[in-house]
């Protein structure tokens, strides 16, 4: 079977790999580059656990094929913390509880991380809406709203001060 | 899927060449439903052609007379276009239905009608605009209406090898605008039971001079429901001839029963939907 070489930039490094014409991209991060971050809940753009960041939109991962990434910028949630510092929609997270299984949780920092690069200042109907293509079966998305809800605070907190 | 291919053209000749060449091939555009029926093993096409790297199929161009809207402009990307979202926001926010932020920001219109399913949330708002597509293939490109795309669920007039490469949206009329609305039993991240469209064009006194009513998931293909025109224009949209479109909307539903509606249901509330778009559509075009 051809295998199609693919070059893109994940979370800022260059990386290339190989993969089959029809293998999407969540499989290629997870299969071809050991970036096992993202999840494959459903497969079918439902539930947003694969969620990534493709040239600044976020998208579903299982949605896109990795033959598409070649020369795009992609942002996985193995780049969202700075080494051991860990970003404060993950810190929010952790404090609001807003995780119990955590396999939907990469996908809801993604997103959420996506929404407050956009909107420092959401309301949380517009937080609520944006995370509708989150699927959590544990947590009933109250904490995780209200993680989401804290980290922007802290977010503008941190601009006002700088 | 053994024998796949994937190519990514740069122009439109490329593209028509590789799906005239490739028989049984598709064209890729945001891939939220072809990416989904080829995991499942619903369609098995030999080669994919990506349509996202011809520059000119992701542009949205205002021309005099149409917006055209390329075959690779995902759903969020009409929101910043202010002349489309001032003229036909009903069009705008039907794009802007469809799954969830994710999905929006891969999935085209162009997609979501070739797609072909009853329930398609952009396909009624773009019937009511009048709108048209623009089916590219090997011999060259035609005009069609959206209406005729979409031939049965799952199935388009488009032949082998043909793909729509843009949309084409009529620029607004003086004193008319739009509206959708679908019925869904949760609030986002949803199949359509029933949706529906109106493109209203009111005069200076009031008087309704153009209607266009379109309903969705409550027939095999998206339906442009004549009698409700025919019960709009000449009036004032007064309570009258609104019940009439109503009646005209619910008589020209042929739904299914599913474990998303009933007939009886879908019928009923084709007509309370086309009620409250006539009514948002007419505020917006400056009437009350």
């Amino acid at each position: 079977m051809s295998r199609n070489h693919v070059t893109t930039t994940v979370n800022g490094d260059e990386r290339e790999f190989l993969c089959s014409p029809g293998q999407t991209l969540l499989d290629a991060l997870r299969d071809e580059l050991g970036m096992t971050g993202s999840k494959e809940g459903c497969g079918s753009g439902d539930c947003g656990a694969c969620t990534v960041v493709l040239d600044g939109e976020m998208v579903c991962s299982c949605l896109v094929l990795a033959s598409e990434a070649q020369g795009r910028r992609v942002e996985t949630i193995e780049g969202i913390a700075e080494g051991s510092q860990l970003h404060p929609v993950q810190q929010k997270f952790l404090e609001n509880a807003a995780l119990q299984c955590g396999f939907c949780t990469p996908g809801f920092i993604v997103a959420s991380k996506a929404l407050l690069d956009k909107n420092p200042n959401p309301t949380e109907t517009e937080v609520r809406y944006w995370l509708a293509g989150n699927l959590c079966r544990c947590t009933g998305y109250d904490k995780i709203v209200r993680a989401v809800m804290d980290a922007a605070a802290e977010l503008r907190q941190e601009r006002t001060a700088a | 899927m053994p024998d796949l291919a994937y190519h990514a053209p740069d122009t439109i000749k490329q593209a028509t060449d590789l799906l005239a060449a490739n028989k049984g091939s598709r064209p890729l555009a945001g891939g939220t439903d072809l990416i989904v029926q080829m995991q499942s093993g619903r369609v098995a096409p030999v080669a994919i052609v990506d349509l996202k790297r011809i520059a000119s199929l992701k542009e949205i161009r205002e021309e005099a007379g149409y917006f055209a809207i390329g075959a690779a402009v995902p759903c969020t990307s009409l929101k910043n276009n202010k002349a489309l979202v001032a003229e036909w926001p009903g069009v705008v926010e039907a794009a802007n239905l469809i799954g969830s932020v994710q999905v929006r920001n891969r999935a085209t219109m162009s997609g979501n009608l070739c797609n072909a399913s009853p329930a398609a949330d952009s396909v009624p708002a773009l019937v009511a605009a009048g709108a048209t597509a623009i089916v590219t293939g090997a011999s060259g490109e035609r005009e069609v209406p959206v209406e005729q795309i979409p031939t049965a669920p799952g199935k388009t007039s488009l032949a082998d090898g043909e793909f729509v490469s843009e949309i084409r949206i009529p620029r607004q009329q003086k004193g008319g605008s739009d509206a959708y609305l679908r019925s869904i039993p949760r609030t986002e991240m949803d199949i359509a039971v029933v949706g529906a469209a109106a493109s209203i064009v009111l005069d200076a006194s009031g008087t309704c001079t153009s209607a266009r009513i379109a309903v969705g998931a409550v027939a095999p293909t998206v339906l442009l429901v004549e009698d409700a025109s025919k019960a709009l224009v000449g009036s004032k949209l007064d309570d009258a001839a609104v019940a009439k479109a109503m009646a005209a909307v619910s008589a020209a539903c042929n739904p299914i029963d599913d474990k998303r509606g009933t007939v009886a249901y879908r019928k009923a509330m084709a007509g309370v939907l086309a009620k409250r778009v006539i009514q948002i559509a007419r505020e917006r075009a400056g009437g009350n």
